[in-house]
């Protein structure tokens, strides 16, 4: 058994002169939740399609558990689970009659079938609601459905594009709990995408992904190490005063924001009793940050990617709209 | 996963779906109703019908649909209502089944086509499933109109239904498979329903359902003959209304009159091969 489930080689993906995924290559380990953070727009649904057999790419291949994704799609699908970005519910049949069709288009057998059916069901809390129709769902009960219906078969290798997008906090975390038993359990993989920094600290590892190409790709520790300095926040009596002190005794800038200033220095949960014990001014608060996935990504890709999803959600509604 | 099974799903759901749905199928069945009986009893009286003896028949056969002055003569030994019958039977299945194509482009417009397509499922028995769905649905306005149509006065034995519904389910399957194909290549739901009327009226109209199509002028005896459902609508008629009347408004392909079993030939033969492009084309789509 090959040790990586997924290998990328040189992907590229063109629509017209617009290129979604650029010479992306990477390799997936078994058992491990791969996590492909990006702004709208980044390729990350693209990827996916490829992987998942449902778009070719323009060169390059990719294999999923040993299968190429291209010569040989039967086996891909047979390996692999995908929760969809869109919708893609039958929104005329009940709750249960989606999974049933899935179950029974996926081979689950009849023996487990209602079993897992009512577990995912319950899971995502919607057993009671079971039986009506999809078309009386909220929009985060179609969610929780369509994440039910891909963990019913039980892939090797899961795809989750944007999961858990417009779930309650709560939803989110049952949700996670699930998906981390069946890695630990199945030992399924998983590939996720998504917008939240807290979900993709969870991954094993992360691909920062912008423009379609993969700015990089290593654990949320080794990633957030790499951005180096720890940040500390403190607020004084005399805010001028103290910036003149940090400058002359530790080489550092300390940046004004309002009331606050803002100093960054590597080993900070050394540095601080230190900086507190010797420093003159009167200090009213003072906290220390390690750096988040946004430092990151601001970092590596000189943009936020909150800024960034905002500006894109225009050009998307723009695109719908057809302009 | 074996074929058949693979098939019976994705039949099931469609026949899940419509089951869900059942009360649309009014529509569906109002109209050929309202057909039978404005046009078979309603217009009777104002229409000038004439009864031949089968001797005048085959002589005025010829000739067709005349409309002298304002009055229309339908010349046929039987009433008209017993004549249009098992075309509007035909016209029911036809839409239906062209119609059937529609729930693969919903499928793509709302999203569940992906669920589908990632599936490990042969997209040739995916195909297959919709196709015989589509069938299958199509059929039932056609067996509903027959239940009522002894009130309206048309007689038809048991025996009857049993030789109708292999033929029906023929004409289904076949233009089902056109449905489907069209569907595969149609993206918005608005379009598909354009091309299906435009398509539709000229099928019903140059298939036998309401006038005879001997008689026609070179052009539309021509579009008569290259019409699928011309060939579902003539076995369709010859078993309710036995050959003796039904032969002389027989198809006739190079002076040579088609027999039931030909007409069927040439339906199974477009059938199969709407139905090998309708897989090959699903099968070969992003
Ligand atoms: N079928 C298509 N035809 C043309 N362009 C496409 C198509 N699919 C995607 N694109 C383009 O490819 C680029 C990448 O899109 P993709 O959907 O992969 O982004 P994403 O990273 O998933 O973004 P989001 O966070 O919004 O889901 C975008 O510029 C998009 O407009
Ligand atoms: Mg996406």
């Amino acid at each position: 058994m090959a040790e990586n489930i997924i290998e990328v080689n040189n992907l590229i993906k063109n629509f017209g002169k617009l290129t979604a995924v650029n010479d992306v290559s990477f390799n997936v380990a078994r058992g491990e939740i791969l996590g492909f953070l990006g702004p709208n727009g980044a390729g990350k649904t693209t990827t996916i399609r490829i992987l998942c057999t449902l778009a070719k790419p323009s060169s390059g291949q990719a294999t999923v558990n040993g299968y190429d994704v291209v010569r040989q799609q039967h086996q891909v699908r047979e390996s692999i689970g995908l929760v969809f970005q869109d919708p893609s519910l039958d929104i005329k049949l009940s709750g249960i009659q989606n999974l049933r069709f899935h179950a029974m288009i996926y081979n689950v057998p009849s023996s487990v079938r209602e079993q897992r059916i009512k577990e995912v069901l319950n899971m995502v809390e919607l057993w009671d609601r079971r039986n009506s129709k999809v078309t009386t769902y909220s929009g985060g009960m179609k969610r929780r459905l369509e994440l039910a219906r891909g963990l019913l078969h039980h892939p090797k290798v899961l795809f989750l594009d944007e999961p858990t997008l417009g779930l309650d906090p709560q939803t989110r975390n049952r949700i996670w709990e699930y998906i981390t038993d069946l890695q630990k359990q199945e030992g399924t993989t998983i590939f996720l995408t998504t917008h939240y920094m807290d979900e993709a600290d969870k991954a094993s590892r992360i691909a920062v992904i912008d423009n379609g190409k993969i700015a990089a790709l290593d654990s949320p520790a080794k990633l957030k190490a790499s951005v180096g300095k720890d940040i500390i926040t403190l607020k004084t009596d005399d805010n001028v005063k103290a910036a003149d002190e940090i400058k002359s005794r530790y080489q550092i800038d300390a940046k004004h924001d309002n009331d606050e200033l803002i100093i960054e220095k590597a080993g900070g949960n050394e540095f601080l009793p230190l900086f507190i014990k010797e420093f003159s001014v009167n200090i009213q608060s003072i906290s220390l940050r390690r750096p988040s996935l946004d430092d990151v990504f601001l970092k590596l890709t000189g943009h936020e990617i909150r800024q960034e999803q905002a500006g894109n959600s225009f050009k998307e509604m723009a695109r719908r709209m057809g302009h | 996963m074996t074929g058949l099974r693979a098939i019976y799903i994705i039949w099931y759901r469609d026949i899940l779906r419509f089951w869900h749905d059942r009360m649309r199928m009014l529509g569906s069945i109002t109209f050929p109703l309202l057909f039978l009986v404005i046009f078979g009893s309603g217009l009777s009286s104002s229409m000038q019908f004439t009864q031949l003896s089968m001797d005048e028949f085959d002589i005025v056969v010829a000739g067709g649909l005349s409309l002298p002055g304002d009055s229309v003569f339908i010349k046929m030994p039987i009433d008209y209502l017993d004549f249009m019958f098992p075309g509007i039977i035909s016209m029911s299945v036809l839409t239906g089944a062209l119609m059937g194509g529609a729930s693969l482009v919903w499928d793509r417009e709302f999203g569940f086509l992906k669920e589908v397509l990632v599936a490990p499922v042969n997209r040739v028995y995916v195909a297959t499933g919709k196709v015989l769905g589509a069938a299958t649905i199509a059929l039932i306005p056609g067996l509903i109109i027959m239940i009522f149509a002894p009130i309206l006065g048309i007689s038809f034995s048991i025996a009857t239904v049993f030789k109708l519904l292999p033929l029906m389910f023929l004409l289904a399957v076949s233009l089902s498979s056109l449905g489907i194909l069209l569907a595969t290549r149609i993206r918005s739901m608005e379009a598909f329903q354009m091309i299906m009327q435009l398509m539709m009226m000229p099928m019903i109209f140059l298939s036998g359902v309401f006038f005879p199509l001997q008689g026609l002028p070179s052009w539309l005896n021509f579009l008569t003959k290259i019409n699928p459902a011309s060939y579902g609508v003539a076995p369709i008629r010859e078993v309710v209304l036995g050959k003796e009347i039904s032969d002389p408004l027989g198809i006739k392909l190079f002076g040579h009159t088609m027999t039931m079993w030909e007409n069927i030939a040439v339906l199974a033969i477009f059938g199969a091969m709407m139905i090998t492009l309708a897989m090959w084309s699903f099968s070969h789509q992003e």
